[in-house]
């Protein structure tokens, strides 16, 4: 059985599109300085750390040894260190490492942190298309934008979306992040100004298509005494999960529907005790990398029917003021320091349980879902987040 | 040191070669296509044809080694038309789409031409999911995937 986990710090740092401001090191000690603080913790409080990113971002090769000093008030000098890399989901996985840890039983605090430099690369839709096979397919170009914009094309022609549709996503995200000093795109945006948007990749607009962001996240997960000890409002993880789907995505080009993400979800909630997330859920962190993709995932997760999703953000259910609050951060859309951006989900449902998300806060949230995807649409990660323990 | 002392950028960059076993199935894919056949592996337990070809099914996970010609024309499962410009990557625009050839069970990654993409309008109205489509083949094929130069509407 596992032991009960909750997370009792949890730091995004400020981000940009190239933070000039801090050398690498100094953007991870940012982070893990700010979750010590948090947690009111030493170093050496720490037992072991669960580090994420993705090296050719960063341009560099392990980047996690380069840190490690970063990491080292935290105990890394002389602790475990584990490395976690699973494309976009890489953060979401950390925040698994992390959480598995301390649910093991081994460990009774894990530091799990997750940075990506995605400013120091100067092309990274080069970076993508590496990710891709390299036999058949990567001459053609192919890359996270491309593929995003299959998935819109197919949900356009299967459920009539709109350009409208996405442009109302985007102007919530970016509305949100407005609040949201952790942010990198905090300015104004219209449906008219994002209709106004050049085309990347049709349909997709600049104004879907998320930033190339520098930052970096911490987060402690600690066991049940720890956790009681250090936080009178923990963030109780009471349900989390992987799931993969298969390397070729010509095996499954039904891209207007997300079915792996729908599996996880009805593990996740089962373990969660949620039968109806809309209802039950106070706020979700939804890694909306493309603006079409938080629809597609609004259906996967089971918030509505598939087909349905736009209507919801027709309907403003999703925004600040709705049932079911999206993304209070802005998402992923807003921020992107890829490696890092699933683990700031994670971040951001602890800070709405604990009541710490400030300016962002979404009232008296007592279940929140954070999630990730990655690794050309395959891979996907959810943790469900709560204010008493499971 | 003071506040107003600018800080440094290093540049660098990442120029390493590499090289990829396509292995034998891909070799023997790229070989047909040089006589303008496309070759896809069926499973021997769920009957499901693949391409591109792989040693195993992922569903089944048994060796596929039966192998099966395509047809030269499918059907457009989804598209889309990239405007923007990246280092490294193709000229734009270009379409970059799935096509489900006939007699197969997968679709495969490709580019679709003889559609006029600069005005998105009107390319978006001619390019339907569902389409039917054909190959179009290199005058001179080398053995790989760009011998299929790309696939067309079928007029």
């Amino acid at each position: 059985m596992p032991r009960r986990v909750a997370i009792v710090a949890a730091a995004p740092t400020r981000t940009s599109s190239h933070r000039t401001d801090v050398t690498y090191p100094e953007l991870v000690y940012e982070a893990v300085s700010a979750a010590l603080e948090q947690a009111g913790l030493q170093p050496g409080d720490i037992d072991a750390v669960a580090y994420g990113s993705m090296d050719p971002f960063d341009g560099v090769f392990a980047p996690e040894r380069w840190n490690v000093e970063a990491c080292a008030g935290a105990g890394a000098a002389h602790r475990p260190l584990m490395k976690i890399t699973t494309g976009g989901t890489t953060g979401g996985s950390t925040a698994l490492a992390g959480y598995y840890h301390v649910a093991s039983g081994m460990f009774d605090a894990v530091l799990a942190v997750a940075s990506q430099r995605v400013g120091e690369t100067l092309e990274a839709q080069l970076v993508l298309n590496t990710a891709v096979d390299p036999v058949y397919e990567r001459w053609s170009g192919v890359g996270a934008i491309t593929v995003a914009a299959l998935q819109a094309a197919r949900h356009f022609w299967r459920y009539g979306t709109t350009e409208e549709d996405l442009a109302l996503i985007s102007v919530k995200n970016y509305e949100n992040a407005r609040s949201n000093p952790y942010a990198h795109l905090m300015r104004m945006l219209t449906v008219e100004d994002a209709l106004n948007t050049r085309l990347v990749s049709w349909p997709l607009r600049l104004s879907d298509c998320c930033p190339s962001s520098d930052g970096a996240c911490a987060i402690i997960f600690a066991s049940e005494e720890r956790a009681r000890a250090l936080s009178d409002r923990p963030a109780w993880v009471i349900g989390a999960g992987q799931i993969t789907d298969n390397y070729w995505i010509g095996d499954r080009p039904w891209y207007e529907h997300w079915d792996s993400l729908s599996m996880l979800a009805r593990r996740v909630y089962r373990q969660a005790k949620i039968a109806d997330p809309l209802a039950e859920l106070d706020v979700a962190e939804l890694y909306n990398a493309f603006s079409i993709q938080e629809i597609i995932e609004y259906e996967a997760l089971g918030f509505c029917e598939k087909g349905k999703g736009a209507e919801l953000i027709r309907n403003g259910v999703t925004t600040m003021q709705g049932q079911l609050p999206v993304c209070p951060s802005g998402g992923v859309l807003c921020t992107n320091p890829i490696g890092a951006s699933g683990l700031i989900r994670v971040a951001e449902a602890a800070l709405q349980v604990m009541g710490k998300a400030e300016k962002r806060q979404v009232p008296g949230v007592r279940k929140a879902l954070a999630h990730s995807w990655g690794a050309t649409i395959g891979f996907h990660t959810l943790m469900v987040l709560g204010s008493e323990p499971p | 040191m003071t506040q107003e002392e600018p800080p440094l950028i290093i540049e660098s960059r990442w120029d390493i070669p590499f090289r990829h076993t396509a292995g034998r199935l891909a070799s023997h894919f790229f070989r047909a296509l040089v006589e303008k056949k496309i070759l896809a592996l069926r499973c021997p337990r769920c009957r499901r044809v693949l391409i591109p070809p792989r040693p195993f099914c992922e569903r089944c996970f048994v060796p596929l080694e039966e192998w099966v010609e395509l047809g030269q024309q499918g059907t457009l499962e989804a598209f889309t038309i990239c405007y923007a410009r990246f280092t490294g990557l193709p000229d734009p625009p270009y379409c970059q789409m799935l096509v489900k050839l006939d007699g197969a069970d997968s679709a495969l990654m490709h580019l679709l031409g003889e559609v006029d993409l600069e005005d998105v309008e009107e390319a978006v109205k001619r390019i339907q999911v569902g389409m039917r489509l054909e190959a179009v083949w290199r005058e001179e094929r080398q053995g790989g995937i760009q011998d299929i130069r790309y696939f067309r509407p079928v007029s």
